[in-house]
């Protein structure tokens, strides 16, 4: 127990609340982290380390945080890896330690900690080699026991989530001092500026230091600017919103945390939302991290960033210890035994490594009385679970042990860069900062502030508005002057001390993957001195902080260890996201059914009310049968409305199928373009079978366009090319032949159609249309086509069929399409009329030999598919050129034939691969495959069409269907596709 | 990414769909050499770093098929015009 609550700090001490850790009670402020208000009750463990489950504390008091993870909420609102410094505190607010078993002060893992000699860089690829076969059993199990992060909820998210696009003329990333110069510079103007921050209190380390701007508080001139900002109409204030990446044509991804300070979220509010920002200027003002020093036993609980240390003492009215000393290689650490004082908390010493110190600090130690050791370093730590004491070299060689129960450390600051390199910008070394700043970057990214290496408060505001008013003014926006706010312009004066080479114990680089100076210097050893390879090997960098504050200190070993400059070993990028974000706000709404829209038929209510059961064909319901109460399976429905269509009368609906409107002079010839057969001179009144290529000679697409005048036809697709073939047909149109006139428009959504077939199907329609339309043979041929109007509807008749049987499709507007199949019902009730359904369809173009998408697979082409001789020789079409390549017209290709069980007790299943009789089962005894099987009610036996080695010569042959996956292995025979009905005679009646 | 349409303006790139190398014209199916023309034209691409003309369909919005020029090192567009604007030039 070391932390206490102090004065003053932002927090509002009226509003008192009660949260729980590891199933302990504990209260705090509104205005408080889960982090402070633990470090205000005296805590100082909040969770084990990754590699060695050695007890962690808190680090810093940012997103930076590698070391303060928790799972928070429970059941199906838990989340792991919460960082406790950015968790706003709420009432209610449960939180459980992670990575510890039994428990948080009694972890049984912590025994790998003697084992460490053996965990060091590169263990996994060294100990866990061989044998193979112990990965997946051995291995692997005890890895991810032992290792891990937390753990997931396993329920589905109860939550919502949003996503929303919003645009504007600046960006401002971060409301610190620059972030708030650059937007009330740029908000002035008029320019529209979204300014957002991760933080819930708007200001940056405006909230978290002692400084004086323009004579009030920091804080308090934040929040007037904030105000201010919030008052002008074209300004957006986000706070909460964390901007996760830059994304290619100025895009930026930012997640707002709309309920995440909250139990759970308002009614009818998103727990979070996912924005798209799209905006011709950003301003990335995200201020920097603070670097660690490595020395020895620095990662005990209770060793601290400097920078954090202030940030509890003046935001949170936090002292993280009762006695603190200082570690710093800059005048930064100082300020945080000043800010000590100042708030009553005893500063044990100040340990400097720098060889002297400025006057001006040298009598502020002395004013003060504060124990000093300039040219020192910290060595080593004492204490079990938190710390007790450190011990001190000083520049004379003496040890000096210290009682201290915090450690605030101060290794300089590290510009966050983070967007700059997100587009494949580079950083590039700076020797005046001792730091990385911005690089080559995108054109649009504007760096102010400490995210540019300009430290001092001063030069923050001044950077920032720059910044500002410069994008404002590069949009056309005239900016006025700004009058900079006075403040203090306090400097660094870093002297870089990378790690402590004189220390006792483990010094950590990257704490949350228990990287270790000595893990570096085994990097170089074993060869891995690229910075990239260096992280690979010993995973620095590449825990859920992504070495935020660790990345540069083990680079800059790296550098001294291999003797080169730091411009010339570089560092890692990061990529986007900058901090975690969780995945259910990627997929925002798009859930479930809501992942993509459902199309269903205009008939569906009806088909639903008759007994329906439904499939999905790409995003459409269609119904796949109609099974009656009595019916035993499947094959017993769809066998009866097979033999129903076959007998007398069926009704189906095919709306899905694709439909486009093809209108021009030069329509004719466009048809004749992208059919392989002609359609140039089909007459008005009737349709065609049309089969469409690729231009690399493959099967694309068919059905059947019928011609209603001669500049007007309308086409028809499958139902799962619908789309693509539209968008063919507009290629060909736009790009290829731009000079015809042709226009084409998609109706599927417009027209209902309804395929009535069987022998009584012109009685039925007989009864439908009443004198409204003649529908004989003589009026109607096989394929002809009308349009007409009936009960004052545009209504068209197609006299095609896909059964086989006497068929014909109606087609009306779509709002009309229920009451239709309502008519046709009712219209075929003296028939016996069944509605059926795809099953029954797919059955009965088998028995025809109908090719379908099993066949039309994107291998095949139109000779494949016994359509060779429909590729007209009198005129060009797309395809044309390259389905005559000497592979395309190989006589020994599969091609399509019919095939049906010798065996009629026999099943077959489609996929079988055929053989010869007695020839071993092998891939170059493959003579090809089943692409579909049905089981056939009309000649009592399993029927299906395959793609079999020379197949049309092969009529009557007998091969094996061979299945081994489902333990198939029957004699099928080969036959004309056509099974049913071969002379078509059914379909002239 | 976004694409300013030259019909309907800045426009979400999941609104586009890609299709390929805007510079590879259909080749005279008549002309001679057809089939090796034909073979280059399906199969061959050159697969530039920096500036290449691609071919892009409007399918969430117009329906227009549009020529882009974009950086393949930067994703950066320089031009967006209609397709057949740029057959005609």
């Amino acid at each position: 127990m070391s932390g206490f609550r102090t004065g003053g700090g932002l927090i509002n001490r009226a509003h008192r609340m009660s949260f729980t850790f590891d199933g302990r009670e504990y209260s705090g402020f509104a205005g408080d982290t889960l982090a402070s208000a633990l470090l205000a009750s005296g805590e100082t463990l909040f969770g084990r380390s990754f590699k060695y489950h050695r007890p962690r504390g808190v680090v810093t008091a940012g997103p930076e945080e590698p070391n303060a993870l928790v799972e928070m909420r429970k059941g199906a609102r838990r989340e792991p890896n919460t960082k406790a410094t950015v968790a706003e505190l709420y009432d209610g607010l449960e939180a459980s330690s992670q990575n510890r078993w039994p428990s948080l002060k009694h972890d049984v893992g912590a025994v790998t900690s003697l084992l460490a000699p053996f965990f060091v860089a590169g263990f996994y690829y060294k100990t866990f080699m061989w044998p193979a076969s112990f990965w997946e059993k051995l291995y692997e199990p005890a890895i991810r026991r032992a290792a891990g992060l937390g753990h997931a909820s396993d329920e589905p998210d109860p939550d919502r989530y949003e996503k929303a696009y919003a645009f504007c003329d600046v960006l401002v990333i971060g409301s610190g001092p620059a972030g708030l110069s650059a937007a009330l510079c740029a908000g002035r103007s008029g320019a529209r500026v979204i300014l957002a921050d991760e933080d819930f209190a708007l200001g940056g380390r405006l909230n978290a230091e002692r400084y004086e701007v323009d004579g009030i508080a920091g804080h308090k001139w934040a929040a007037g600017t904030v105000e201010e900002l919030r008052s002008l109409p074209n300004v957006i204030v986000m706070p909460r919103t964390t901007v996760f990446g830059a994304y290619d044509g100025r895009e930026f991804g930012l997640i707002e945390r709309v309920a995440d300070h909250m139990p759970v979220p308002l009614m009818h509010q998103p727990r979070q939302r996912l924005w798209r920002v799209v905006t011709k200027k950003a301003i990335l003002a995200s201020g920097s991290y603070e670097r660690p020093i490595p020395f020895g036993g620095n990662d005990r609980p209770g060793v601290m960033m400097a920078s954090a240390v202030r940030t509890y003492l003046n935001r949170y009215g936090v002292s993280p210890g009762r006695r603190v000393s200082v570690f710093t290689s800059s005048d930064d650490g100082w300020q945080t035994a000043r800010d000590l004082l100042a708030a009553g908390v005893e500063v044990a010493a100040v340990i400097d490594a720098r060889p002297k110190v400025s006057p001006a600090l040298a009598d502020f130690a002395s004013r003060e009385a504060i124990r000093r050791y300039i040219g020192s370093e910290v060595v080593a730590t004492k204490g079990r679970q938190s710390l007790s004491a450190i011990t001190v070299i000083d520049k004379t060689g003496i040890n000096h042990e210290i009682a201290a129960d915090c450690l605030a450390v101060s290794g300089g600051f590290n510009p966050n860069l983070y967007v700059t390199t997100h587009l494949g910008g580079r950083p590039k070394w700076s020797d005046v900062i001792h730091a990385f700043l911005p690089g080559t970057r995108p054109s649009h990214i504007e760096v102010a502030g400490a995210a540019n290496g300009e430290f001092s408060l001063a030069d923050a505001f001044r950077s920032g508005a720059a910044a500002g008013g410069k994008a404002a003014s590069d949009l056309g926006f005239n900016t006025s002057a700004f009058e900079l706010p006075k403040t203090s312009d306090d400097a660094v004066n870093l002297s870089p001390l990378w790690h402590v080479e004189r220390s006792r114990q483990k010094a950590f680089v990257d704490f949350q993957h228990d990287v270790t100076v000595f893990d570096v210097g085994l990097a170089k050893q074993e060869g891995f001195r690229s910075v990239e390879l260096l992280k690979r090997y010993t995973t620095l960098g590449m825990a859920t902080d992504q070495g935020k504050i660790s990345a540069v200190n083990g680079h800059a070993i790296m550098a001294a260890l291999t003797g080169k400059p730091m411009e010339e070993v570089g560092t890692t990028v990061s990529r986007p996201p900058h901090t975690p974000v969780t995945l259910a706000a990627f997929a925002g709404p798009y859930r479930g059914k809501h992942f993509q829209p459902t199309r269903r038929a205009a008939s569906h209510k009806w088909a639903e009310n008759a007994g329906a059961s439904f499939v999905e064909a790409g995003l459409w319901l269609r119904a796949d049968m109609f099974a009656r109460p009595q019916e035993k399976n499947w094959l017993e429905t769809v066998s009866r409305e097979v033999t129903a269509v076959r007998e007398s009368v069926g009704f189906c609906d095919v709306s899905t199928l694709g439909k486009i409107d093809i209108k021009g002079s030069d329509a004719g010839e466009f048809l004749n373009r992208v059919y392989i057969n002609g359609f140039g001179k089909l007459a008005v009144g009737k349709a065609r079978y049309g089969m469409m290529l690729r231009e690399d000679g493959f099967a694309f697409d068919d059905g059947t366009t019928a011609r209603f005048a001669e500049d007007h036809f309308v086409m028809s697709t499958t139902t799962a090319n619908a789309g693509p073939a539209m968008q063919h047909l507009e290629y060909c149109r736009q790009v290829l032949w731009p000079e015809l006139d042709v226009q084409i428009v998609s109706v599927t959504e417009q027209w209902a159609q309804y395929a009535v077939a069987g022998p009584n199907a012109r009685a039925v329609l007989e009864r439908l249309f009443g004198n409204a339309w003649d529908v004989s043979n003589e009026a109607l041929p096989f394929m002809g086509v009308r349009a007409f109007r009936w009960k004052e509807l545009p209504a068209r008749v197609f006299r095609i069929s896909f059964s086989g049987e006497l068929a014909y499709e109606i087609a009306v507007p779509t709002r009309y399409g229920e009451a239709l199949a309502e008519a046709i019902m009712e219209a075929g009730r003296d028939w016996k009329i069944v509605p059926y359904g795809t099953e029954a369809l797919g059955v009965m173009r088998i028995e025809k030999g109908h090719v379908a998408g099993p066949e039309l697979n994107g291998q095949t082409t139109a000779a494949d598919l016994g359509m060779g001789r429909m590729m007209s020789t009198k005129k060009d079409f797309i395809g044309r050129v390259l389905s005559g390549r000497p592979g395309m017209t190989d006589p020994d290709r599969p091609a399509v034939v019919g095939l049906k069980c010798v065996d009629p007790a026999q099943r077959l299943r489609a996929g079988a691969h055929f053989l010869m009789k007695g020839a071993e089962p092998t891939i170059e005894n493959d003579e090809g495959y089943l692409t579909s099987a049905a089981y056939s009610p009309t000649l009592s036996r399993w029927i299906g069409l395959g793609l079999i080695r020379r197949g049309p010569e092969r009529h009557g042959e007998i091969v094996r269907a061979y299945d081994p996956v489902r333990g198939g292995d029957i004699e099928v025979e080969i036959c004309s596709p056509h099974q049913v009905d071969p002379e078509g005679t059914r379909l002239h009646v | 990414m976004r694409i300013d349409c030259p019909h309907c303006g800045s426009r979400d790139i999941q609104e586009f769909v890609y299709r390929g190398d805007a510079s590879v014209s259909r080749p005279d199916p008549d002309g001679e050499d057809a089939l090796k023309h034909f073979v280059d034209a399906v199969h061959l691409r050159t697969n530039p770093a920096g500036f290449h003309s691609e071919h892009w369909y409007h399918s969430g919005g117009c329906r227009s098929w549009v020529t882009v020029v974009r950086d393949t090192l930067t994703h950066e567009i320089e031009s967006v015009g209609f397709a057949n604007e740029e057959i005609d030039r």
